[in-house]
C-alpha cells in the first residue's frame, strides 16, 4: 500500500537535532573500538568521482581497496569501489575474484538534469559492463515544485533498468531544505523499489550530516514495521574521520538495531574515511600514534 | 591592607595558535622559589598531544613553504614582543627561580638570541648548500630542507633561554614544533605561547604543553609523526625511552642536557642544521 505523499511525516528538528548530540558524545574503547573500526572499514564504499578520474586513478583504488594495509592481512576490505559509468569495466576486471562490489554512479549524475530514456540507457550501459551496483539521482527539480508522482517513476523506471543490480537513490538531502522533505523523499525512495537510501552526491555542501541520516534511518525504521523489508543507509560526503563514522554506527543500532550494522545494509560513501580508519586500527593495536607517510595513498 | 584576593593565574596549553585547556581537565600548581603557588597549570595528556601534534602538522608545509627572509621577519617580531614584556619576563623568572641580575641577564640573551636566529634564516642554507663535483654528466647539488614536526622537551635549569634556545633554530629552519615545557617552569613557557600568539607565527608553528614529562615522552617518542626530537631534560630514564622508541620512524634524536645556555657558543647555525635534512639532486648536462 503505497502512502499519499502530498501528506507530510513531520520531523522534530529539535529533537532530531539534541538526540545526535547525544550520540556525539559516546566514546567507544579498547576491543570495542576496535571491532567498531573493522566493521566501518568494511562499510566504506572508496568513491572517485572526478572529471579527473584517468584509468591509473581508477586502478590505484582497486588495489587500495585489494590491499588496504599490506602489513597487517587481517585488517578487511572494503565494500565496494564507486566510479563513473565508463570506468566500471576496468574496476570490475581489477578487482575479479576479490567479493569487492563496483558500483557506478549514473542518471546524470551529479544534477540528474538529463532526458529520462538517456538516464536509464546510461543505467543498461553501467550494469552490461558488470556494475552490481548503481547510485541514481533524483530530479530534485521536479521533487521541490510538488511533482512526487514524476519522482516516483523514475525511481521505479530505474529500478526496472537496474534488472539484478542493486540500486541506491541519492537524494541529494543538501538541497531538499527541510527535514520533512528529506523523510518524504526517503519515502518516495523506499517505496519505489531502492535497495538503499544515500544522502549525497558529495558535490554540494552540505554533504552528509548526522541529523539527516538520522531522519532518513527513521524512515527506513518505519518502512520495515510496515513492510517487513530492510532497506540500506549509505550517508556520503564530509565523513572524514574515524571518531565521526563510529558515531554514525552508533546511530544505526540505536536507531535500527544490530542487523543493520552489516555492510549488505549500511555503507560509507568516502574517499579518505579508509585511510583514517586504517590509521586508528594500526593505533589501537600498536598503541602508537600514526603518520599517513606510512598509508597507501586511496 | 588591601582586602583583595589574589587571582593565581591558569595557564593553558597552546596548541594550533589556540589556548586550550588540557583534555585531561587535570591540572597541577607551579610553585614559585618560597614553594608559594604561583600558578595552575595543566597537565596535559597524550590527547593533548596528539592534537598537537596534527596541528603542527597542518601548519608545517605552510611554514616550510614560506620565504625564509618572511620567517626571519617573523622571528624578529617575536624578539620586539619580548623587549615590550622585558620586565614581565624578568619578574617572573625572579618569582619562579633565580635572582634578580640573573633573571635580567636571562630575558636579555632571550631576546638577542632571537634576533641572531631571525637572521640566520635566510642564510644558513647558502653556508651548508653545496655543489659537489661528481665523475658524470651531472649538475650535483645539495641543500638542507627542514625535516619537518620536532618535539621539543625543554630543560628544567634555563626557564627561559633553554626554551628559546630550542624553538628559534627550529622554526627559523622551516620546522614547525611540539613543546613540553619544564615541570618546574611551565608558566614561563606559557608566558612565551603569549609572546608567540601575538607576532605573526602562524597558528601550530609553535605548540606548547605543559604537563609531567612521564606522561607525555613516551607517546611523543612513539609517534610516527613526529620527525625528530630535541630533549635537554637529563633524566636517564626518559632519554633511553626516547633513544629505545625513536627507531619506529627513525627519528632524528638530539640530547642537549648539560648546554649551558646564557653562553655565547650556544647559539649557532649548526643548531638549525640538527633539525634539516640534506637533499641532493643529480641534474642531467651537457647530453
Amino acid at each position: 500500500m503505497i502512502p499519499d505523499f502530498k501528506q507530510t511525516v513531520p520531523i522534530d528538528q529539535i529533537g532530531v537535532e539534541e538526540r545526535v548530540a547525544r550520540f556525539r558524545t559516546r566514546s567507544i574503547k579498547k576491543e570495542s573500538k576496535l571491532f567498531a573500526l573493522k566493521l566501518a572499514l568494511r562499510m566504506v564504499d572508496l568513491t572517485t568521482l572526478e572529471g579527473m578520474d584517468s584509468p591509473g586513478k581508477v586502478r590505484q583504488l582497486c588495489y587500495k581497496a585489494l590491499y588496504p594495509h599490506e602489513i597487517d592481512p587481517e585488517i578487511p576490505q572494503v565494500a565496494a569501489i564507486c566510479v563513473y559509468p565508463n570506468h566500471v569495466k576496468l574496476a570490475v576486471e581489477t578487482l575479479k575474484g576479490s567479493g569487492i562490489h563496483v558500483a557506478s554512479v549514473a542518471t546524470s549524475f551529479p544534477s540528474g538534469m538529463g532526458r529520462l530514456e538517456s538516464r536509464i540507457d546510461e543505467v543498461k550501459y553501467a550494469v552490461e559492463e558488470g556494475a552490481d551496483e548503481i547510485d541514481m539521482v533524483i530530479s530534485r527539480w521536479a521533487f521541490l515544485k510538488g511533482d512526487y508522482g514524476y519522482v516516483y517513476d523514475e525511481i521505479a523506471a530505474i529500478k526496472e533498468a537496474c534488472g539484478p543490480a542493486h540500486l541506491k537513490v541519492i537524494l541529494e538531502t543538501g538541497e531538499l531544505e527541510t527535514y520533512d522533505n528529506v523523510r518524504k523523499a526517503s519515502d518516495i525512495a523506499m517505496y519505489a523499489g531502492a535497495d538503499f537510501i544515500k544522502t549525497s552526491t558529495g558535490k554540494i555542501s552540505p554533504a552528509a550530516t548526522m541529523p539527516v541520516t538520522l531522519v532518513m534511518l527513521g524512515a527506513i525504521r518505519d518502512y520495515y514495521i510496515k513492510t517487513g523489508n530492510k532497506v540500506g543507509m549509505k550517508p556520503a560526503g564530509g565523513i572524514r574521520d574515524s571518531k565521526t563514522a563510529l558515531h554514525y554506527l552508533v546511530m544505526v543500532k540505536e536507531t535500527l538495531g544490530a542487523d543493520w550494522l552489516d555492510p549488505d545494509l549500511f555503507r560509507f560513501g568516502a574517499s579518505s574515511l579508509a585511510n583514517d580508519l586504517l590509521m586508528q586500527i594500526i593505533k589501537q593495536k600498536t598503541g602508537h600514534y600514526q603518520s599517513p607517510d606510512y598509508f597507501s595513498i586511496g | 591592607m588591601s582586602n583583595r584576593l589574589n587571582v593565581l593565574k591558569t595557564c593553558k596549553l597552546y596548541i594550533g595558535g589556540k589556548f586550550s585547556r588540557s583534555e585531561s581537565e587535570h591540572y597541577f600548581p607551579a610553585l614559585d622559589k618560597k614553594q608559594k603557588p604561583l600558578a595552575n597549570l595543566c597537565r596535559a595528556s597524550r590527547k593533548d598531544l596528539r592534537n598537537a601534534v596534527q596541528a603542527a602538522r597542518k601548519a608545517q608545509s605552510d611554514w616550510s613553504g614560506r620565504a625564509a627572509y618572511n620567517r626571519g621577519q617573523i622571528l624578529y617580531r617575536m624578539a620586539e614582543m619580548m623587549e615590550g614584556r622585558r620586565e614581565q619576563f624578568i619578574a617572573e623568572l625572579e618569582r619562579a627561580a633565580v635572582s634578580r641580575r640573573r633573571a635580567e641577564n636571562e630575558t636579555d640573551t632571550a631576546i638577542d638570541r632571537l634576533v641572531h636566529y631571525a637572521g640566520w634564516t635566510d642564510k644558513y642554507s647558502a653556508l651548508f648548500s653545496s655543489v659537489n663535483p661528481v665523475a658524470s654528466p651531472h649538475f650535483n647539488f645539495s641543500i638542507p630542507e627542514p625535516t619537518g614536526i620536532v618535539g621539543i622537551v625543554a630543560p628544567d635549569d634555563y626557564p627561559l633561554i633553554g626554551l628559546i634556545s630550542l624553538i628559534a633554530p627550529v622554526i627559523a629552519g622551516g620546522n614547525t614544533c611540539v613543546v613540553i615545557s619544564s615541570e618546574k617552569y611551565g608558566s614561563i613557557a606559557c608566558t612565551l605561547a603569549e609572546v608567540i600568539h601575538s607576532s605573526d607565527v602562524p597558528g601550530g608553528v609553535v605548540n606548547i604543553l605543559t604537563g609531567f614529562r612521564a606522561d607525555l615522552i613516551p607517546h611523543l617518542a612513539t609517534h610516527m609523526d613526529v620527525n625528530a626530537v630535541l630533549c635537554a631534560a637529563d633524566d636517564p630514564e626518559q632519554k633511553k625511552n626516547i633513544q629505545e622508541s625513536a627507531h619506529l620512524n627513525v627519528k632524528r634524536v638530539h640530547f642537549y642536557d648539560g648546554t649551558n645556555w646564557m653562553k655565547e657558543e650556544s647559539q649557532t647555525p649548526y643548531y638549525i642544521m640538527d633539525v634539516q635534512e640534506v637533499k641532493t639532486t643529480w641534474h642531467p648536462v651537457g647530453i
